[in-house]
């Protein structure tokens, strides 16, 4: 009777094959080109020997949308709307680097109000870069809460930027020769609730973080690069810093008057997701006294340099007065002189050197325009600092790195 | 701090007639040398004790139609972070042999910006591990940064070129 019932019970089960045969083979993992865990469109091919990366091979230009080419045809002034669609998170740093490239080309010197208001909104556009990068690399290793918290901030340091440009993303922010308009009543009001609000904020999201276990388990030592290898991937920006060079644009060719503010250039030691993080980190902090010292010192004066035949004028004026018409006309048809010139210029952007390599031959439209974008010479380094880490860990290097598809793809 | 005529001089000793069209544009030490040269060049300039010029920030070609013979220019954007310094050298090419050695061998972020340039000028870097199209998709069959490609469908004549840009 009970051997019966045992032989029912085994009826369904496969015959005995002796042990288990062990193949020694890879997986192929597609993670992309749309995957929720990547923040953009990405590709990587990975070879996975169970959940160890064997090696990865990459896919970009998914969003290629041929700015270069483009550029070739656009007057100087129509080019900052590209520049925006660039790295995204931060546009108003983009702008602006393109803004000075052409001031460089054309020898406009920039009043100093005109420089310190810029100085104030890249270093917004800094902390909302880095917001997102770092929040998001909370979300990826599994805690939400930091991102909702931070996030609320982004919205208003685009509320700021609202009240600056009209536009909150893709902000085309500023002019060739200064800013569109000087900074109001409500903007100035706004930044100042910004530099109260925001360190309490900042400093509850690195409570959540900087010295949680879970979080420090899951990004020290993982992606870890060094600074020789970082230098010679081109690493530059906060990555590289986080690998122990102190490369930072901002003070190595200081533009836009730079040099007048005090601050200081946090670095890492090992080059990995956690010193990334850390790095960003403090970098927000330093924006923080950057704005305080430029909005107490901001000058008085001008908010466009004067050189009627480049700076598009005021639209009031461009209805009263006959020279505003003549150039404003002008401009908008892109007849500017500008000068036959190479010049290549360079900000510190969100990710690193962003350069602006433009080449007039003296016509309405760049001859050639290259942008060095950081993202797509660092992210050649992606599959080197995966190899040998689990999936889940390259999900968060990806994150830590802030690779923009925009600006990857340009 | 190093001086633009300092760095040009030095180059100039050491390799004589290769190097030519020193200039320096809005403070940065522009010239020109031949692709034979320009890896020993490189190199050279990595090497040295005190140059240090050891990152390389950018690599992009710009095409000239009209310039028979020197068709193709190849700019390589080096930095030295020790010296703060910066230089850039150009490589002119024919349309004909559009060939050029590979710094890939040197600094590893050659790689994508060489694939890039390679994409979008057809310019062939000898010795590159992995010469693919990097942008654009792989089955096309020209390289859309030449002048020869307008932006434009040329077919259109609502945008008249006085009106609407180059």
């Amino acid at each position: 009777m009970v051997s019966e019932d045992l032989d029912i019970a085994n009826k369904n089960l496969p015959a005995e094959q002796g042990p288990v045969q062990y193949v020694n083979e890879l997986t192929t993992l597609n993670l992309g080109p749309t995957h929720p865990a990547t923040h953009g469109i990405f590709q990587n091919i990975l070879q996975m020997d169970g959940e160890k990366i064997v090696s990865g091979e990459q896919t970009v230009g998914y969003i290629h949308r041929a700015f270069e080419k483009i550029a070739e045809r656009r007057p100087f002034y129509q080019i900052t709307t590209l520049t925006d669609r660039m790295n995204y998170c931060s546009s108003p740093i983009n702008n602006m680097g393109w803004h000075m490239t052409v001031e460089k080309l054309l020898g406009i010197d920039i009043p100093k109000r005109a420089q310190y208001i810029r100085v104030i909104m890249m270093e917004l556009a800094r902390i909302a870069d880095h917001i997102v990068c770092n929040g998001i690399l909370g979300a990826d290793a599994g805690a939400l809460t930091g991102f909702t918290y931070v996030f609320q901030e982004r919205e208003k340091i685009y509320d700021i930027y609202e009240e600056i440009c009209g536009a909150r993303l893709t902000t085309n922010m500023g002019r060739i020769g200064g800013m569109e308009r000087d900074l109001s009543p409500t903007a100035i009001r706004k930044i100042r609730e910004f530099l109260v609000r925001f360190p309490k904020v900042l400093q509850e999201f690195e409570n959540l973080f900087n010295r949680n276990r879970i979080f420090m388990d899951r990004v020290i030592n993982v992606g870890s690069i060094t600074a020789e290898r970082a230098l010679s991937y081109g690493f530059t920006g906060p990555n590289l810093r986080a690998a122990g060079v102190d490369y930072d644009v901002r003070v190595m060719n200081p533009y836009s008057s730079y040099d007048d503010f005090e601050f200081d250039i946090p670095i890492g030691q090992n080059g990995d997701t956690y010193d990334r993080y850390m790095v960003r980190s403090e970098e927000m902090w330093q924006s923080l006294r950057i704005i305080k010292q430029a909005m107490d010192n901001l000058p008085e004066g001008s908010y466009y340099a004067d050189a009627p035949q480049y700076y598009l004028p005021p639209k009031q004026e461009v209805y009263k007065n006959m020279e505003a018409l003549i150039y404003h006309f002008k401009i908008v048809m892109g007849e500017i002189d500008a000068p036959v010139g190479e010049v290549y210029h360079a900000v510190e952007g969100g990710n690193g050197e962003l350069g602006f390599y433009l080449i007039s031959d003296g016509g309405r439209a760049p001859y050639r325009l290259h942008f060095r974008r950081p993202c797509f010479i660092y992210y050649q380094a992606y599959p080197e600092m995966c190899k040998g880490l689990t999936l889940s860990d390259a999900i968060i290097i990806m994150s830590s790195m802030n690779v923009i598809a925009g600006e990857l793809d340009a | 701090m190093l001086t633009n005529e300092e760095v040009a001089q030095t180059i100039i000793n050491q390799f004589g007639e290769s190097v030519r069209d020193f200039d320096d544009p809005y403070n940065l030490l522009t010239f020109s040398t031949t692709r034979e040269n320009i890896i020993p060049l490189i190199t050279y300039l990595k090497d040295h004790t005190t140059y240090q010029v050891s990152f390389l920030t950018d690599i992009t070609a710009i095409h000239y139609p009209d310039s028979p013979g020197k068709e193709f220019c190849v700019v390589y954007h080096l930095h030295s972070l020790i010296n703060n310094f910066r230089l850039r050298i150009k490589v002119y090419l024919t349309a004909e042999d559009i060939h050029i050695p590979t710094a890939t061998t040197l600094y590893a972020s050659a790689n994508w910006m060489e694939r890039e340039t390679f994409d979008l000028f057809g310019v062939i870097f000898d010795g590159h591990p992995d010469l693919r199209r990097i942008l654009n998709m792989e089955e096309m069959d020209y390289h859309p940064m030449r002048k020869e490609y307008p932006l434009e469908d040329s077919t259109r004549e609502d945008k008249i070129d006085a009106l609407f840009g180059r």
